[in-house]
């Protein structure tokens, strides 16, 4: 890095040169951690966006169109939150290398909107050295004027604009106010966006930390920056969420609440849809002609992929806790009560923000590691986030503790023996995790205990735009998985089901060959109650867990020719033994593709996916033995 | 590797530690001026992006239960920091402000 003075000057020369026109075609959204970029760039792109990882790096990062006025439309991309430019962590890596043009495969961005905090600019505008340094046109963003004014700080925005050589615009991205400013930019042309000499543009030498906090200091002065009052409502609401007694109790609450509302709240819901799926299957069954698609149809795809759809709800109640937990700031909060926790087990409190979100899928959480600064404490992690109870596993649990487990009340109104199993089964998930833990820092991963720093960031109001979008992330996720991956293997089973044909009939399931290959692995699963069926069920879900639910319902669907009643088939089919054995070994086992993918990805290599798949596998296998031999002596 | 305050640096806000030495030893509500950071470089630059420069004040705020980690307020934000990071942290021992 290198004294500045000239790079005004040495910015207009250096701009790209124009493509077929001048006008930009990829802007790149850069800003510190919670400066609002998200907001800005859902606001920008709204639902047409898309998540990406860059290729060869571990870093995602959302790619999104934005509409200008006459049809012409331009990406953005929204980059990973940074202090510096200095790379030095892989967030930082990647968005100089993005800036600088040197991340293959990603076109070097046209211009930049630099967001920043208006109610922090002091320690903000120091991102606006190295980033105005690089010589692109670039809006510089104040984000969050209305906290800003609410709580008596000022900061003139032509003024600031002269100091930096650049356009300055105040706005509040979640309230919407202002953001016609970046429309504007974005609209623009590349000369005329150009830098204009600025009155005085002196920048600091980029890697001397307090040289530039002292320079953005200086510029805020010159722009008349008055900080802000700290928020009055983080200091009332921090006094309570970590007052020394009530703190850890709403902790308690608020995650008893999530489980509480998606176990109870999404009932009604799910019931729902499964008897619109039934209903479904009988209006088909009554209106078609007999025929083999009928049967493919309704035994097969409906079956398959109703089974599956079905947990729909479930999910996005998860999601929509999980966003506002995150959007309104708790989670930092959260993490600060859970790292002494955390620490007596190696960890530390920037783990539990990862776990946490496993409990919805392990896959985003695998991803959401890479907050953590120290390599094996992010390794640790990533091999206990699968044993968190993720919403595929929800949905095996949910099937199997209906049809086996009495809802006998055991604690009054308040806790029944079905919902005590479900919770049974998430502390399970929760031990195995711990003890892991505990096992890797002390052996193959041991580390000194790490620097634990985290900024509280000031509670906001979660956007109904930023869940929404969430949500609707999610359910495309979802359906697109039911769509594709359960739909092939609902199709590919109820062939296999289907052959070999015997003088154009079809053969007993028993003797197909999806009932031959669960023959064949049976006397090694007999031993944990598992019958062939479930064997088929335990090789298709390797795929993802929740596939064991649509090839049973494929199977069983079969076997009773119409869709539904899974649970009583399951009953009839299953010893109890089995049943407890069967959840046992879904607690612990890695069933799922995508998380071996993300973890080859993240890690950089077949080491670790195959150590921790060995080992879910191991101890999946050895505790659903040891439950179903322990029932068997207790019932015999 | 260490970073030394710099005299010039102007400080706004009273200061109303006279003993603690460092950041660990302030009490609630308590401030003092940052001197220098004693830890190594990666993390003193992480600290310093933060708002730990040598020169600013630091409040002590609110912790999690037990006392660890600690919540600081620095430069405009809130960072929490486990005990034996904020032992790290010198303070300036006569804490009149520059």
């Amino acid at each position: 890095m290198s004294d500045c003075h000239n790079c005004p000057a040495a910015a207009v020369s250096t701009l790209p040169p124009p493509g077929k026109s001048d006008r930009f075609h990829v802007v790149a959204i850069v800003g510190p951690p919670n400066s609002g970029k998200s907001t800005l760039f859902n606001r920008l792109t709204g639902m047409r966006q898309k998540v990406a990882n860059f290729p060869g790096v571990t870093v995602e990062h959302h790619l999104g169109k934005v509409r200008l006025s006459g049809d012409r439309e331009i990406s953005l991309i929204d980059l990973p939150g940074v202090y510096s430019l200095l790379p030095r962590s892989e967030d930082e890596q990647v968005t100089h290398d993005v800036l600088k043009g040197e991340m293959a495969g990603v076109p070097r961005p046209e211009a930049i909107l630099l967001i920043l905090d208006s109610t922090n600019l002091g320690r903000h505008l120091v991102l606006a050295a190295p980033i105005l340094s690089l010589g692109l046109p670039t809006l510089v963003i104040l984000n969050m004027a209305d906290d800003l004014k609410s709580r008596g700080g000022e900061v003139d925005p032509a003024a600031l604009s002269a100091q930096l050589g650049a356009p300055v615009a105040l706005m509040s991205a979640a309230k919407d106010d202002n953001v016609d400013r970046v429309l504007q930019f974005l609209d623009g042309t590349a000369t005329a966006m150009a830098q204009k000499k600025p009155a005085l543009f002196e920048l600091p030498v980029l890697n001397d930390i307090p040289k530039c906090r002292q320079w953005a200091a200086k510029v805020g002065g010159k722009a008349d920056y008055q900080a802000p009052e700290p928020s009055l409502w983080t200091r009332r609401l921090d006094a309570t969420f970590l007052h020394p007694f009530i703190g850890p109790l709403i902790f308690t609450l608020v995650i008893v609440g999530v489980f509480q509302t998606i176990f109870s709240g999404a009932k009604p819901l799910m019931d729902g849809l499964q008897n619109g799926i039934g209903s479904a299957g009988a209006w088909l069954g009554a209106s078609m002609p007999d025929s083999i698609f009928k049967s493919l149809l309704i035994e097969g795809v409906l079956s398959g992929v109703g089974s599956v759809v079905v947990f729909l709800p479930q999910i996005l109640l998860l999601f929509l806790f999980i966003g506002i937990v995150e959007d309104s700031g708790y989670l930092a909060r959260a993490a600060l009560i859970a790292d002494r926790t955390m620490a007596r087990f190696g960890l530390q409190g920037k783990s539990f923000i990862p776990l946490l979100s496993a409990y919805a899928c392990a896959v985003p959480a695998i991803m959401a590691t890479r907050t953590i600064e120290n390599k094996r404490d992010r390794i640790a992690t990533i091999l206990i986030a699968p044993f968190m109870t993720c919403s595929a596993r929800l949905q095996v649990y949910t099937l199997i503790v209906a049809a086996f487990i009495p809802d006998t009340p055991i604690l009054g109104p308040f806790l029944r023996l079905q919902a005590a199993s479900m919770l049974a089964l998430y502390l399970l998930g929760f031990l195995a995790a711990i003890v892991t833990a505990k096992l890797l820092k002390s052996t193959i991963l041991k580390s000194t205990r790490t620097p634990f720093m985290l900024e509280m960031p000031p509670y906001r109001w979660p956007t109904l735009r930023s869940i929404g979008l969430r949500l609707f992330d999610r359910s495309k996720a979802f359906l697109t998985r039911a769509g594709t991956v359960i739909l092939v293997v609902s199709i590919v089973l109820w062939i296999l089901a289907h052959v070999p044909t015997h003088n154009g009939q079809a053969p007993r399931i028993a003797e197909s060959l999806a009932g031959t290959v669960g023959r064949t692995i049976e006397p090694i699963i007999e031993p944990l109650g598992f019958n062939w069926k479930i064997g088929i069920g335990l090789i298709t879900s390797l795929a993802a867990r929740e596939v064991i639910v649509g090839t049973l319902g494929t199977i069983y669907g079969i076997e009773s020719g119409q869709p539904g009643g899974l649970s009583q088939a399951l009953q009839k089919d299953l010893t109890t033994g089995g049943a407890i054995a069967l959840l046992i070994f879904f607690a612990f086992a890695m069933q799922c593709a995508s998380t071996v993918a993300v973890v080859r990805r993240e890690t950089g290599g077949w080491k670790w996916p195959a150590i921790q798949f060995v080992y879910m596998t191991g101890l999946a296998y050895g505790c659903a033995f040891a439950a179903n031999s322990i029932y068997k002596l207790f019932a015999a | 590797m260490s970073f030394k305050s710099s005299p010039t640096r102007a400080v706004e806000g009273r200061v109303h530690s006279a003993k603690a030495r460092t950041l660990l030893e302030l009490k609630r509500g308590e401030n003092g001026i940052l001197d220098k950071l004693d830890l190594p470089d990666d993390v003193s630059r992480r600290l310093m992006e933060l708002g730990f420069l040598p020169g600013h004040v630091v409040t002590r705020g609110l912790s999690a239960p037990g006392g660890d980690p600690r919540v600081f307020r620095v430069d405009g934000s809130e960072v929490a920091l486990r005990r034996e990071t904020a032992a790290r942290l010198y303070l300036r021992v006569d804490s009149t402000p520059a």
